[in-house]
């Protein structure tokens, strides 16, 4: 009878760039349970919202995490916009999306490093990385900023796009999708790739559905999630004609498959967009203070769903602001998958659901 | 700064940071700015090496894991608290569960402001380290043949 070892893993560890600490139950080298305790990155920004009135508040939103800022800015925007009724002008929706796809190129990007590096190929790393300071020139170009940006305000955004700068878009996009070209292959065709990822930490589309799994984790199961299809947001990315990335496998090679597709299917967005960005103002300004009463709003992030709760009560304070992020509905997953697993594999794995820490903590 | 006689290896760690300081410090470590033609390593030991890297303020739960990763490090070493978190709490600073800047939990050498600290910043922020690693280092020499002599 093999003896059980726990071999804790983090919070401070070579593969994680951010904070999580995992107790490892193992036999041999086999995995049989995997505890997580998390709280190391948590600063409690949601009571912070008692503090700061709600236009203000928009900037602590962003730094939720510093990956997908964009995105948490709008999410709470949008949460406020409708407690406040305010319709936000069309040139304001299309230029959100199209930063908003862009940082989701960029998260994916910067994933797809973290994911080569954790299974040893470095030199794919830095060709991901490479490839995603193309996409951080158009955001510090046309937001001012590299990571955090604060174009996004409640009743629409801070900063236009002129001729010059769509110009600008499209000629980077074009060059990063021919250069995307080439990388492609690398992860999708190569052989030491797929040896490590293929049939690895297998989820299939009923386990995906039962942990209630979001974004990227539940579409390479074949489960079709993915907030940018619903009715509030249709307006927008059916317009553009939006289909989602579905993989059936739910191995962690699918997991690399639906986000590398997500890729092309976002820069095809953006280039529509910009096609089609409607003439019109950017910002309407809000009317007195959020009212009293409560209103839920949702967003796909490049992690998956995140939900986001506001609570006014007349003031320029609001009075409780709550937030479900995607990579807190994805650890249940995680910890089935981790089950059984080799312990070499479970960097691979950590990875391939994407976490992100500081999201999840907040 | 003079030239420096080894190779500065770096542990980094992020405290409570929004990661948007973290992907930048790895952003150095990437081919763009590419710190690694200059000798410094990114490692995930403490104990190998020089420079302790970290983002984010302390927070009650991580003061513990700040100071024995810093206790683990040899010396002589220098901290570099990248961003405004790092340095004063930032815009997290009135948050509960927020106690301040990194040099609430540990001695810090420089100070890289900015939400988020720009690569270019994070580079001039460790090459100032640079320079103050080597006088402690030069301090530390002195100090052990003054022990020697007596």
């Amino acid at each position: 009878m093999p003896k059980n070892t726990v071999i804790p893993f983090g919070p401070q560890h070579p593969v994680l760039p951010e904070p999580i600490h995992l107790d490892l139950e193992l036999q041999d080298e086999k995995v049989v349970r995997a505890i997580p305790s998390i709280g190391y990155v948590h600063r409690g920004l949601e009571k912070l919202v008692e503090k700061r009135d709600f236009q203000q508040y928009v900037f602590v939103a962003e730094r939720v995490c510093g990956i997908c800022s964009f995105g948490h800015g709008w999410g709470y925007s949008k949460a406020v916009e409708k407690l406040m009724n305010i319709e936000v002008p069309k040139r304001a929706l299309y230029l959100r999306t199209i930063w908003h796809e862009l940082s989701r190129i960029h998260s994916h990007l910067l994933w797809l490093g973290l994911a080569a590096d954790a299974m040893g190929f470095e030199s794919l790393f830095m060709q991901s990385w490479h490839l995603r300071e193309i996409v951080l020139d158009l955001f510090e170009q046309t937001t001012g900023g590299r990571v955090i940006f604060s174009v996004c305000k409640v009743g629409g955004v801070r900063r236009d796009l002129d001729a010059e700068q769509v110009k600008l878009f499209k000629k980077n996009l074009k060059m990063l999708r021919q250069e995307l070209d080439s990388i492609v292959p690398a992860f999708l065709n190569d052989s030491t790739v797929a040896s490590r990822l293929k049939d690895v930490g297998v989820l299939s589309e009923a386990e995906a559905h039962a942990f209630g799994c979001v974004g990227p984790v539940a579409r390479a199961s074949g489960l079709l999630e993915d907030y940018r299809l619903s009715q509030e947001d249709a307006g927008v990315y059916l317009e553009l004609g939006f289909k989602p990335v579905l993989e059936k496998s739910g191995d962690c090679y699918a997991r690399v498959a639906v986000r590398l597709k997500e890729l092309f299917q976002s820069l095809d967005i953006i280039e529509r967009a910009l096609d089609n960005l409607p003439e019109g103002e950017i910002f309407v300004r809000p009317m007195g203070f959020p009212s009293a009463g409560e209103c839920f709003a949702r967003m796909e992030q490049p992690r998956g769903e995140a939900i986001y709760y506001v609570k006014g009560n007349g003031t320029k304070n609001l009075e409780r602001f709550k937030l479900r992020t995607p990579t807190n509905a994805n650890i249940p997953a995680l910890l089935h998958m981790l089950q059984g697993c080799d312990l070499a594999d479970v960097p691979n794995l950590v990875l391939t659901i994407d976490p992100c820490i500081s999201c999840t903590e907040r | 700064m003079s030239y420096f006689t080894k190779s500065p290896w770096l542990v980094h760690y992020d405290g409570s940071s929004c990661n948007g300081c973290d992907i930048e410090v790895l952003a150095c470590l990437t081919p763009l700015y590419d710190v690694e033609r200059f000798g410094i390593v990114n490692t995930g030991n403490p104990k190998h090496a020089d420079i302790f890297l970290v983002t984010g303020g302390v927070n009650t739960q991580n003061l513990s894991v700040v100071k024995q990763i810093y206790e683990q490090m040899p010396k002589p070493n220098v901290v570099v608290a990248v961003g405004t978190c790092a340095c004063s709490g930032g815009v997290f600073r009135e948050c509960y569960n927020m106690l301040g800047g990194m040099d609430k939990a540990i001695p810090v050498d420089v100070y890289v402001p900015g939400c988020a600290a720009r690569p270019e910043s994070i580079i001039d922020g460790v090459v100032k380290a640079l320079g103050i690693l080597e006088e402690k280092a030069k301090q530390l020499a002195l100090a052990k043949g003054k022990g020697e002599e007596a």
